[in-house]
């Protein structure tokens, strides 16, 4: 699996009074494994750009390779692809619909003409790999929690076996418990599934913690692109575009400013941690 | 007596069956004592379902207790000749800035509210001046709504509501949709309002960083206030507070880990400038 984005523009409502350009010149590349965090300010493009990726939004110019096709090339098969790059929305729980838990989640696959029982074999793995419990398989959907009900959610666009996963802010909303969660879930679909992940998020902490490329938008470009080290290091070009570096990386700065000889380039709790008790102990 | 009083506060769900017969019962806030000082910035915690908006809701009368009472300035919420007057004097935020935006022009949307109450014309656009001045978004009130950020549109809604004079602003969530600057743009503002203005708050929240500089803090599980006291207070507590499915800042969670590891670092550091201070003093000893 591999997503190469060559070049792509988009403009809403073009020749209107309503113009704009929302994606601008945007080159990207994505492998297999991949887990990467896309950051913005709300209007940065970052929804509109991954709308992209599953061909919901056609670009007005550029290339999406997808696998090495071109995915805006005549006769190319977009349900194929919308099966293998799986989009999760902002609060998905808002689109749970069936009666109960395990039709919801069946309503993927059924529709990619999966026999019945691929289908529920489907919507069980998903399940479970979301670790929602058999025993809730008969409830409403609306009588589960909330993080409970983003799970379910998510199991939906599991149930229809993507190679790429993209979550849009699946922890907005939740208790700090809940967004841990939803996040430690995620990481298991990277690691044990071998799941590519796109992860938009709001919060500079959770993608610190856990993404290995960081990809910042800013007014429909890509502003920064690197490890989130390297990216949080630039902290105060990220204050300019509405955006932060986590905490810790603050406290790093200020402590090397007051002498103290820490490197600047912890992100986590656990690395900050590891680094001032090295710098103390000398 | 404080401007928010709830005593031995109860409130059910009560879900019934097309007959009227009672199916269940989901009891969300559970026997609540508890006394807000006129002024005072007050932040309330918990978990999804813990009851917190339960008790938001109840503050101006949008939901009446099952049993207890809470009185909103002297006032029972249970009596219905008070419902005009406490409505006016406490107003509500809530999450999703899109849901709140009544009007197309935004003078006009802040305005809303001190017209509905009978405000003369006159009076009532000295307060939309004065309400978008409060929240610094002045500069926009010719604008429509909508093209605003989520940040602006929460100051606009919080416009809206000093618009109508209160003495009580309760804020269930106002930042969970929002970017990094728009949740510092709605806290700053809640802040002078409290300072400024003198309004009472009662800020609802999942950041723990949010919460810093709040004079009380109430934490809520299962219906139940379990904690209550200053931030420092709560904040020090990290373990008690996982165990509620919070957290704690991350300046706090980086001095709690420093600590079990050794450091002589005191408990409840709540922001970066104590956290340097402290680890500086700590160096100074060891020289």
């Amino acid at each position: 699996m591999s997503i190469i984005v060559d070049k792509l523009n988009y403009i809403y409502s073009p020749g209107t009074a309503y113009q704009k350009h929302a994606l601008k010149d945007i080159n990207l590349e994505i492998t297999e494994g991949e887990f990467i965090g896309l950051i913005g300010h709300t209007g940065s493009g970052k929804s509109t750009f991954i709308q992209h990726l599953n061909g919901l939004i056609r670009g007005t110019s550029g290339s999406i390779y997808f696998n090495g096709q071109n995915i805006y090339d005549a006769g190319y098969n977009m349900k194929g692809l919308r099966s293998k790059v799986g989009l999760v929305f902002q609060y998905p729980e808002h689109q749970l619909f069936e009666t109960n838990v395990f039709k919801d989640v069946c309503f993927g696959p059924s529709n990619q003409g999966l026999e019945a029982l691929q289908v529920e074999l489907r919507a069980y793995e998903a399940l479970k790999m979301v670790g929602i419990d058999n025993s809730l398989l008969d409830a409403s959907p609306f009588e589960l929690s909330g993080g409970q009900k983003r799970r379910v959610a998510i199991a939906g666009v599991l149930a229809m076996k993507p190679e790429v996963l993209i979550l849009d802010e699946p922890t907005a909303g939740l208790d700090p418990k809940g967004r841990d969660e939803i996040l430690e879930q995620i990481a298991k679909l990277h690691k044990e599934n071998k799941l590519t992940i796109i992860l938009v998020s709001h919060s500079m902490e959770d993608v610190a913690k856990y993404v290995d490329r960081l990809i910042v938008m800013n007014r429909g470009e890509v502003a920064f692109n690197d490890t989130p080290r390297k990216v949080f290091a630039h902290y105060k070009e990220l204050e300019k575009i509405g955006l932060a570096a986590p905490q810790v990386t603050y406290v790093m700065n200020e402590l090397r400013m007051h002498g103290l000889p820490v490197s600047i380039e912890a992100t986590t709790i656990e690395e900050a941690k590891e680094e001032i008790l090295r710098v103390m102990k000398h | 007596m404080g401007i928010i009083k709830a005593k031995n506060l109860l409130f059910e769900y009560i879900r019934r069956d097309e007959d009227g017969n009672v199916e269940s019962i989901n009891r969300a806030i559970d026997d609540v004592t508890l006394d807000v000082k006129k002024g005072d910035f007050v932040a309330v915690l918990g978990h999804n379902g813990s009851g917190k908006s339960t008790l938001a809701k109840h503050i101006n009368a949008l939901l009446v207790p099952t049993e207890g009472t809470l009185w909103f300035k002297d006032m029972n919420t249970t009596e219905e000749d008070n419902l005009w007057l406490i409505r006016q004097s406490a107003g509500m935020v809530f999450q999703n800035p899109d849901n709140q935006i009544v009007a197309s022009v935004v003078e006009e949307d802040v305005a809303f509210g001190p017209e509905n109450l009978g405000v003369p014309t006159k009076d009532i656009w000295t307060r939309v001046e004065e309400s978008l001045n409060a929240v610094g978004m002045m500069e926009y009130r010719g604008h429509s709504p909508n093209k605003l950020s989520g940040g602006q549109k929460q100051r606009i809604a919080i416009a809206g509501i000093m618009a109508m004079k209160p003495e009580c602003i309760v804020l269930d969530e106002p930042t969970a949709m929002l970017d990094p600057n728009g949740r510092k743009e709605v806290i700053r503002t809640v802040k002078e309002l409290n300072k400024n203005e003198k309004v009472t708050v009662i800020l609802i929240t999942h950041y723990m960083e949010e919460v810093i500089y709040a004079d009380k803090v109430y934490v809520m599980d299962d219906g139940k206030v379990v904690m209550e006291g200053s931030p420092r207070e709560i904040f020090s507590n990290v373990e008690e507070l996982k165990k509620y499915r919070l957290d704690v800042p991350q300046v706090t969670e980086l001095a709690y880990e420093l600590k079990k590891s050794g450091l002589a670092i005191p408990d409840g550091i709540l922001t970066t400038h104590e956290f340097v201070d402290a680890i500086q003093k700590l160096r100074q000893q060891s020289w």
